[in-house]
């Protein structure tokens, strides 16, 4: 067989700094990208299955064991979705809670992305401790800023990793108002820590690379959306989240153990994340992140998936903004848990994970047993867009070096801050050219 | 100076988050990186350095033929090798599978089964190399872990309890909640490092920490579980996040029994899982 002198073989090990494991398998013959996968192969545990003839209340305790990074988000939306199924509505100061404890989840997960996982690759370090070496005071600001995102999480939940608190109808217990107060100065700190990180952000230079997006986020008419609202796309669709499957499918492909997922009918990919989220709702976020965002002059809409750091940083202003008022106006309550009438059902609920949209429906018996689950994970979503956002990037960047492009490709999947373990997976980074 | 000891850190089938806890070390963290050289550790750096490494810390269960092949050869590349966490420990929730019918777990949640290599149970790395030590916990206590990393450097045994949650919970200072609020609890038969944390949260332990040491499962099912719950929901409490962890194992599948659905263990584990009770059975319960 005769090898065509334009083929060329690339393989490099190991997608690194994003959460789990993967590979990219990108196929070239001459200047044709003849296949982008993104392979995850993380083992498949399985979730799905293992959640069948559980009771309700063991499901928030185990859809946290998908992600370590963002266990908030599954429990969150698992509570949700069975106290739909339930027909229950939570009191408003529970709801409160909730969004201030979802706010830890934001401010830890992406102070982690930003400082140790995606700033290094601006200056072509290797990790967050070679950028402490250059930078020491903002990666200890960072540091410190996702210290006090978890230092929330430990109030609420008992821990910031697999918190145990939140319960179907509610909370196991509330907190006590001294728990909270105490953070408050923290908060404020926070606030100011925040606001300087996104300077520093808005000073560095970040790749051109202009794709045309449909974000996907959900949007709430009185709040920046993070645990209830209507599933919108930015190209117009708004559709309620009950309504979630009738326009967003799962696919399986052959060189994933995580499903992918496409809209109906197209089938055109979609990204969800930060940059989707203040995208679609920037005029909602806390005064402050307005504020910086017009101070540093960043435009929206935005459709360079490398400003994700800029989003992301924005959503930590908001988050400590948000958090501070809430725990500022907290008061202690009576009433943790709000009592359950258990029934068969069916219900869903959509959230916003720190990497986007996360979707989970359950059919519960009326003994309370689970019967069906779905769980449909942002990296699932944002899969197909990171393998057509790949081939745009091989496309232009085709005459250069193998491991130039390797160093490339992987710089754009972690703007995805794409969480392998969630979307069940192991990233090796392989090139064949024909 | 002598050139600083090398660390790496590797992951199975898992959700990070025991990893995590090194990264959830904010104040400690880049210290940590001035004492050791961090050679491998994908999810915190793009530097990857093939082995010897003097601690290797191991996240996850084994779940598919080539991370079997991965870890004998981690384990022939490592000085210590230490397990973090209930996935690496005993299996993880995903061990559950251990008990179903796999492929019928398969179908539930792929439509193409066949596209994916995967073997039908989920096991410890314990199972198939040896370990010099393992951190409970799901997931792992941070300080705990620091413990192990600063013990093995220094060249001494970690010292982590090996006392029950009860202890720690009375230590603490939570009124008993299966005494005051007639909640069914795995405090008696867990083993402590999460701090206590549930009972404090007015919850029953679940027992993400796994058994203690010489745990009497058979008294804490018929005197604290089946007074307070259906024998089906008592094997479930036990069957949880550290269903493969031997006493666990086998205590829900005696509830199991009771309840009149037996679930047998996938037959490849029988043997292995009788060796590894023996085992724990034979460990003195530590002196506190």
């Amino acid at each position: 067989m005769s090898v065509n002198p334009s083929d060329r073989s690339i393989r490099v090990p190991i997608l690194t700094r994003v959460e789990g494991e993967g590979s990219l398998v990108v196929k070239l013959r001459g200047r044709t990208v003849q296949d982008v996968q993104l392979v995850i192969f993380e083992p498949p545990r399985l979730f799905e299955s293992l959640l069948r003839g559980r009771p309700y209340s063991d499901v928030a305790d185990i859809t946290a064991r998908i992600c370590g990074i963002c266990p908030i988000a599954y429990q969150m939306t698992a509570v949700q979705a069975l106290e739909a199924a339930f027909q229950t509505q939570v009191p408003g100061e529970i709801r409160a809670l909730r969004r201030l404890m979802y706010c830890g989840e934001w401010i830890e997960s992406h102070t982690l992305h930003v400082h140790l996982l995606q700033a290094p690759d601006l200056f072509d370090l290797h990790s967050g401790i070679e950028l402490a070496e250059r930078f020491p005071d903002v990666v200890k600001r960072g540091l410190r800023q996702k210290k006090l995102g978890n230092a929330l999480l430990e109030a609420l939940g008992g821990r910031a990793i697999h918190p145990v608190n939140l319960a179907v109808g509610g909370f196991y217990r509330l907190p006590k108002v001294a728990e909270l107060a105490k953070l408050i100065p923290e908060f404020e700190w926070g606030l100011e820590a925040a606001l300087e990180t996104v300077r520093w952000v808005a000073s560095l230079p970040l790749p051109e690379f202009d794709r045309p997006y449909d974000y996907v986020a959900i949007k709430h008419p009185d709040e920046y959306a993070i645990i209830e609202g209507d599933v919108v796309c930015s190209d117009g669709l708004r559709i309620k989240h009950t309504d979630y499957e009738a326009h967003f499918e799962e696919i399986q492909v052959p060189h994933s153990t995580a499903l992918q997922s496409r809209r109906i009918p197209s089938g055109a990919a979609y990204f969800v994340g930060p940059l989707a989220r203040v995208n679609v709702s920037r005029d909602q976020m806390a005064e402050p992140a307005r504020r910086i965002a017009d101070e540093i002059g960043w435009q929206t809409p935005c459709y360079n998936p490398f400003h994700g750091i800029v989003a992301r940083c924005l959503e930590v202003v908001h988050a400590f903004a948000e958090g501070l008022d809430l725990l500022r106006s907290y008061r202690g309550g009576t009433l943790s848990r709000q009592k359950l009438q258990v029934r068969a059902g069916t219900g869903c609920a959509v959230t916003e994970a720190p990497r986007g949209l996360i979707y989970h429906r359950y059919e519960v018996a009326d003994d309370g047993s689970i019967q069906l689950a779905k769980i449909v994970p942002p990296t699932s979503q944002n899969q197909a867009q990171i393998e057509a956002d790949l081939r745009v990037l091989l496309e232009r960047r085709m005459d250069e070096s193998d491991a130039v492009i390797a160093v490339e490709c992987e710089k754009l999947i972690r703007n995805y801050d794409p969480c392998i373990s969630c979307s069940t997976h192991f990233l090796k980074l392989r090139i064949e050219r024909e | 100076m002598p050139e600083r000891p090398k660390l790496a850190v590797m992951k199975f089938a898992s959700c990070d988050g025991c990893q995590l806890a090194l990264l959830d070390l904010e104040d400690e963290l880049m210290t940590i990186a001035r004492a050791v050289q961090i050679s491998h550790f994908a999810e915190a750096s793009s530097h990857l350095s093939p082995g010897p490494y003097d601690l290797t810390l191991v996240e996850g269960s084994i779940t598919t033929p080539e991370d079997r092949h991965r870890l004998l050869k981690l384990r022939a590349d490592s000085k210590y090798l230490v397990t973090i966490g209930a996935c690496a420990t005993a299996g993880g929730i995903q061990a559950l599978r251990n008990f179903a019918d796999h492929d019928e777990f398969m179908r539930a949640v792929y439509a193409r089964p066949d596209y994916i290599e995967t073997l039908a149970t989920s096991t410890p790395v314990a199972a198939h190399v040896k370990v010099d030590f393992e951190l409970r916990g799901c997931p792992i206590d941070k300080y705990q872990l620091l413990e192990v990393i600063g013990s093995l450097l220094a060249g001494h045994r970690p010292r982590t309890s090996t006392e029950s949650v009860c202890q720690a919970c009375k230590r603490r200072g939570t009124v008993c909640v299966v005494v005051a609020q007639n909640l069914p609890c795995l405090g008696p038969v867990t083993h402590s490092g999460c701090g206590a944390i549930c009972p404090a949260y007015d919850r029953g332990c679940y027992g993400c920490f796994g058994p203690t040491v010489q745990p009497n499962t058979r008294a804490l099912s018929d005197q604290v579980l089946l007074p307070r719950m259906a024998s089906d929901q008592a094997a479930l409490a036990l069957h949880g996040i550290n269903a493969y962890a031997p006493e666990f194992a086998r205590g829900g599948q005696r509830l199991w029994q009771l309840a009149g659905l037996p679930k047998p263990l996938h037959p490849s584990l029988e043997t292995s899982l009788d060796a590894s009770l023996a085992a724990s059975s034979a460990t003195e319960p530590a002196s506190s």
